[in-house]
């Protein structure tokens, strides 16, 4: 049951800002101020999420295989593959290296 | 990507009002045909990885059911992504929805600039919402004229809801046949879609300086924070990054070298972003 009123106030909150971006009229949201902190707020929060999702086991910090994957991620990154072949890369690596150490 | 494009979408369309798709102009007419295609291969290629989502989602213990509703309901993957890895770490819901709600604060700012670019009626506004994404965004504003543009949204949006719920479920049922999702290597999938979402917002030294106190925060109080709060409390290096940047110029601008000053201020407001 929890975690259905997560889904729900996600897709109600979601959905809010979708719409308010297309309703509101321009120049509210427009101030210099709150489009940089915009811009950089998913940047802080996807770093984030990126190196708990990799380097966390629950409230304990882990080295394992997904840290392989993400650098393979990186590298498919830096020469311009298409975001499939990135995402892709990343399992790939992961459960190589996990069926090679065991 | 999507930011890459918008401000050049954005000077070109204020430059184009009331002349667009007018022959001779300058600005040739982008074939309907090519901007399907352009489209097509946004909408299928994030489309299919909709199936990561899906074994992601059902490999963090949320059902069928409830993995479906977030793809048919939030349709925006880095939150989607959010609220899941939140609640396998054992987060409170609440704190998970947070966390997924403000990564999706950002389509307000699409929003904004689409409302302009593809100027839809009120009534069908409602509808369109749902699909203001990054996505949809970036191939929308790639685009030279209005038409092109509607035609870029629509058909991004429509391939890749669909595509992106039915791969969705597809990955929901295979999560469950294949049993240990950690061993196919599917809990990196997460990671590398936050990770190529990420890359292209790194371009200056600001953004990497928040990105990377965010990741110090981050990993940092995960040990001493309950989980999903570190995330939240990681989100304020945006802020803290600004704050510092403004203070930095404020004392560049009082300061030192009067001469210089004043130029560069004016050049940092140019950058407009």
């Amino acid at each position: 049951m929890n975690i259905w009123i997560a889904v729900a106030v996600t897709a109600v909150g979601c959905y809010a800002v979708k719409l308010i971006g297309l309703l509101v009229p321009a120049g509210v949201l427009e101030r210099p101020l709150v489009r940089r902190l915009a811009a950089l707020l998913p940047v802080a929060l996807l770093a984030a999420l990126t190196a708990q999702q990799t380097f966390a086991d629950g409230t304990t910090l882990v080295l394992d295989a997904k840290a392989a994957g993400l650098a393979a991620a990186a590298v498919a990154l830096i020469l311009r593959a298409p975001f499939l072949v990135v995402v892709a890369a990343a399992v790939v690596v992961t459960a190589g290296l996990r069926a090679v150490t065991g | 990507m999507a930011e890459q494009t918008t401000s050049t979408a954005i000077r070109a369309g204020s430059a184009r009002d009331g002349q667009a798709g007018r022959p001779g102009d300058g600005r040739p007419e982008k074939a309907d045909s090519a901007v399907v295609r352009d489209a097509l291969g946004v909408g299928v290629a994030v489309g299919l990885s909709g199936f990561a989502f899906g074994v992601t989602s059902a490999g963090s213990g949320l059902s069928v059911l409830q993995t479906c509703a977030l793809s048919l309901l939030v349709f925006t993957g880095a939150s989607q992504f959010a609220l899941v890895g939140a609640i396998a770490a054992g987060g409170n819901p609440l704190t998970a929805a947070a966390g997924a709600f403000f990564l999706g604060v950002r389509n307000s700012f699409y929003g904004l600039r689409l409302s302009q670019l593809l100027a839809l009626p009120r009534v069908v506004r409602p509808f369109a919402a749902h699909w203001v994404i990054d996505e949809t965004t970036a191939v929308s504003l790639a685009q030279p004229t209005r038409r092109s543009a509607r035609i870029g949204f629509t058909v991004t949006g429509l391939t890749l809801y669909v595509l992106w719920n039915l791969t969705t479920l597809l990955g929901a049922l295979g999560a469950e046949a294949i049993g240990d999702t950690d061993a196919w290597g599917l809990d990196a999938a997460g990671p590398a879609v936050f990770l190529a979402l990420l890359a292209p917002m790194l371009r200056t030294a600001t953004e990497r300086a928040v990105a990377g106190i965010a990741v110090i925060l981050g990993l940092g109080l995960l040990p001493v924070l309950p989980a999903g709060v570190p995330v939240l409390v990681a989100a304020l290096a945006a802020p803290a990054v600004l704050y510092a940047e403004g203070r930095r110029a404020a004392r560049r601008a009082t300061g030192k070298n009067p001469q210089e000053d004043p130029r560069k201020a004016d050049g940092r407001q140019g950058e407009g972003r």
